[in-house]
């Protein structure tokens, strides 16, 4: 594709280039001709004292100067840069770029390829898939699940034993593949003193402190205004939807009384971005055998 | 003319002048401070005094408040002297002054607050934007009007630098600050993308182009010989290194947008533009040098001359350094790190700020009236700190960048990269410590001229000075 709108700006360009190029050796040829007059002044004096000496330029100079114009014009017949000629190396950005990745993959795929025909539990018991999985780790996942996969307020811990979409190899392969979009809806329509009770019920499910009258009324209203339908009639949450299990001690935004209001006032909306384009069924393998192993014994 | 005005105005040389130093001190400790904040982050308080909002403070300062008013105070000396002639423009003049120092301080308020357009160093606002044009237009008035009621026929090679740093930098304000204004505070460029990006730096590299090199040349080019006592080596260099300067800097901008989305056929251009710069630079550097030839024992003991000629050297050094920088596969190692940092840090510390302090050290006693600096000793530590100071903080961030640059591109047998960001960042704190101290160095050279400069004040007489008629045989 031209990155011009008609042949004209082509021309433009290859024109303005060479003549500007061309200028400056023109520049330093016509000027290098003057006569001159070593260790003696041009004759003028400015403000009592200043004058200049006709002295010619240093060679040394005026060779440097050729040389940059001349590389300038070679360059610009090996590389892209004279308008829509693309240089005699046939040379692009994305071109290098493409080589320099696909040489690196073609250098690592037999050492994932090894791990990809092993079963996830498999690897996840081995020593050096694990060291690789924990690079693989630290440059993709770390930025939001944290250096020691602790997670952060919005971002899960994968260090536990909790799972929101499910903790098998398998669900664990298809969060990494797919990625995960996370939907809490708003319900500041219910108002807020049911809002309130709710959250003390919510507390009071996890044995944290509560004021038991209003809790006694949120249960009531947890089956009613449709909390049930997604974490369950016990609250126990549903897998298959992401919907957290509210009877644990794992809170993914927090579990004073006042963010559990703002999550069920405002909903919550979470996002796992999905990497199997970018990362490819091998390094995916990887990865989910290396997630399994955080949690595995707990 | 009618022949009354015989004295110089240099009020307004004298006004630029102090403004220079208190300005310098303001820019540099912004500067202090923002180094300290990325060694202890704790320094960070609230949004107003954030990194962030500092950091363009900062560059603002120094180029536009400290190197302008250089540039206003060194012009304006310059032009009357060299033109044989007083002033021209009446209340433009004095307008130049409070117009610049009114941009400044409003630089000085509104950034801290947030207000920016986002452009790297055209961060102000449209309101201040028109208030910049009106002060620059009346510049370029009070500077070309003078030119042209010159009571010599050539113009001295000064004025053509200091006539290019103008005509310029008009042109490129218009065309980058072109923006659509939403409230008083807010606007939107009149570029988007790739094409903003462009415009945005074929801006930034012929700021760095005309406002702190094309300007600061001819500052060299009169004090210099002036203060050597000799000729200018070559006027021949002279002419072929400023037509070939200011003519292929216009093309280098795109060098600042190596391995993005603008066009490979751009980034090409861009580069080898850069490094045809690197002999016309060189120009300059080789005509103020070799100007001292033949009066080299003069180094010796007189700091004014120290400043200059080492502000050459590392003018010099910087200009070989960025046209290498510019090559594609050297700028893949050093784009984003500290070492870019480093790099303009040479030229503003090393030789912007440097030929700047050389300069007004040369002008302070003359326009108060006094036969030399109130402390000559005071002149030469300032510029021992301010040398090892410089030297501090380019070595700290080569080395800080290389090391960067390095490790982010550093891969394990498995193809993983083989450090984190953080890592990186975290090698990085020993030579953010350094940097910063050179920082510290570099300003206390500063206060040290305050001292100096209003001890040479204090009682001195501030005369006009007569013109002095041209030369016989050359009118």
């Amino acid at each position: 594709m031209s990155d011009f709108v008609s042949d004209f700006w082509n021309l433009y360009v290859i024109v303005i280039v060479l003549g500007s190029i061309l200028a400056c050796a023109v520049l330093l040829i016509v000027q290098g001709k003057a006569t001159f007059t070593p260790g003696k002044t041009m004759g003028h004096v400015w403000d009592e004292s200043l004058e200049e000496y006709n002295n010619p330029m240093p060679k040394w100079w005026s060779w440097l100067f050729v040389i940059t114009v001349i590389f300038a014009l070679v360059y610009l017949a090996l590389y892209p840069g004279l308008g829509n000629f693309k240089g005699m190396l046939g040379w692009t950005s994305v071109g290098q770029h493409k080589i320099e990745v696909d040489k690196m993959d073609a250098t690592v795929k037999p050492l994932f390829d090894k791990y990809l025909a092993m079963d996830v539990k498999a690897v996840a018991g081995d020593k050096q898939a694990m060291e690789m999985g924990k690079r693989l780790y630290l440059t993709y996942c770390m930025q939001c699940h944290g250096a020691d996969a602790r997670g952060a307020k919005g971002f899960p811990n994968l260090t536990d034993s909790d799972w929101l979409y499910g903790g098998e190899p398998e669900q664990i392969k298809e969060t990494i593949n797919n990625g995960r979009m996370g939907m809490m809806p708003a319900h500041a329509h219910l108002g807020a003193d049911t809002i309130k009770e709710l959250a003390n019920y919510v507390r009071s499910l996890s044995g944290l402190p509560n004021d038991s009258l209003l809790a006694a009324k949120g249960k009531e209203a947890f089956q009613t205004a449709g909390c049930s339908g997604c974490h369950g009639p016990e609250a126990t949450g549903m897998q298959a939807i992401g919907a957290p299990n509210l009877t644990d001690k794992v809170w993914l935004y927090g579990s004073s009384e006042a963010t559990i209001i703002q999550t069920i006032n405002n909903g919550r909306q979470n996002k796992m971005p999905a990497w199997k384009e970018f990362l490819g069924d091998a390094k995916v393998h990887l990865l989910s055998a290396y997630v399994t192993s955080l949690s595995q014994g707990k | 003319m009618s022949g009354t005005q015989t004295t110089y105005n240099d009020k307004v040389v004298r006004q630029f002048a102090v403004m220079t130093v208190i300005w310098g001190i303001v820019g540099m400790l912004v500067g202090v401070i923002i180094a300290a904040q990325l060694v202890w982050p704790e320094l960070n308080f609230g949004p107003w005094l954030h990194f962030g909002r500092l950091r363009p403070l900062h560059t603002n300062a120094v180029i536009f408040a400290f190197g302008g008013c250089a540039l206003f105070a060194t012009s304006y000396w310059v032009v009357q002297r060299t033109c044989h002639t007083r002033l021209w423009g009446g209340p433009l003049i004095p307008f130049t002054f409070w117009g610049w120092q009114i941009i400044i301080l409003l630089a000085a308020i509104t950034l801290p607050l947030g207000i920016t357009s986002g452009k790297e160093y055209a961060e102000l606002e449209w309101p201040v934007d028109i208030l910049i044009t009106l002060v620059w237009v009346s510049y370029a008035l009070v500077f070309f009007g003078t030119i042209g009621k010159r009571t010599v026929s050539h113009i001295y090679v000064a004025n053509w630098f200091f006539g290019a740093f103008i005509i310029a930098v008009a042109l490129l304000h218009l065309v980058n600050s072109a923006a659509m204004p939403i409230t008083l505070t807010k606007s939107y460029s009149a570029y988007s993308g790739v094409q903003d990006a462009m415009i945005q730096w074929w801006y930034g590299h012929n700021a760095v182009g005309f406002f702190l090199t094309a300007g600061f040349l001819g500052m060299m080019y009169y004090f210099v010989p002036k203060q050597a006592g000799r000729p200018v080596y070559s006027y021949r260099l002279s002419v072929v290194h400023f037509w070939a300067l200011i003519f292929t800097y216009m093309w280098a901008g795109p060098h600042h947008l190596h391995y993005t989305a603008l066009p490979d056929w751009t980034q090409s251009v861009g580069m080898v533009f850069s490094l045809i710069l690197l002999a016309p630079s060189w120009g300059g550097m080789i005509n103020g040098i070799m100007t001292l030839s033949g009066a080299w024992h003069k180094l010796r003991d007189d700091p004014v001359l120290k400043f200059l000629i080492t502000s050459l050297s590392f003018y010099g050094m910087s200009t070989f350094e960025g046209p290498m920088m510019s090559i594609k596969t050297v700028n893949a190692l050093s784009h984003y790190t500290d070492w870019t940092v480093g790099h303009v840090h040479s030229g503003a510390l090393g030789w912007v700020a440097m030929v700047s302090i050389g300069s007004i050290y040369y002008l302070l006693p003359k326009l108060f009236g006094k036969k030399e600096m109130y402390s000559t000793g005071l002149v030469t530590t300032h510029f021992w700190i301010a040398t090892i100071g410089t030297v501090l903080y380019i070595a700290s961030m080569w080395i800080a960048g290389v090391m960067q640059g390095l490790m982010w591109r550093a891969v394990n047998a498995d193809g993983t990269l083989a450090y984190s960001f953080v890592e990186s960042v975290k090698g990085s704190y020993p030579f953010w410590a350094i940097r910063w101290l050179g920082g510290v160095l570099f300003l206390t050279g500063m206060l040290l001229m305050a001292y100096n400069m209003f001890k040479t004040i204090a009682g001195g007489k501030t005369e006009d000075m007569p013109v002095i008629a041209p030369a016989g045989h050359h009118a």
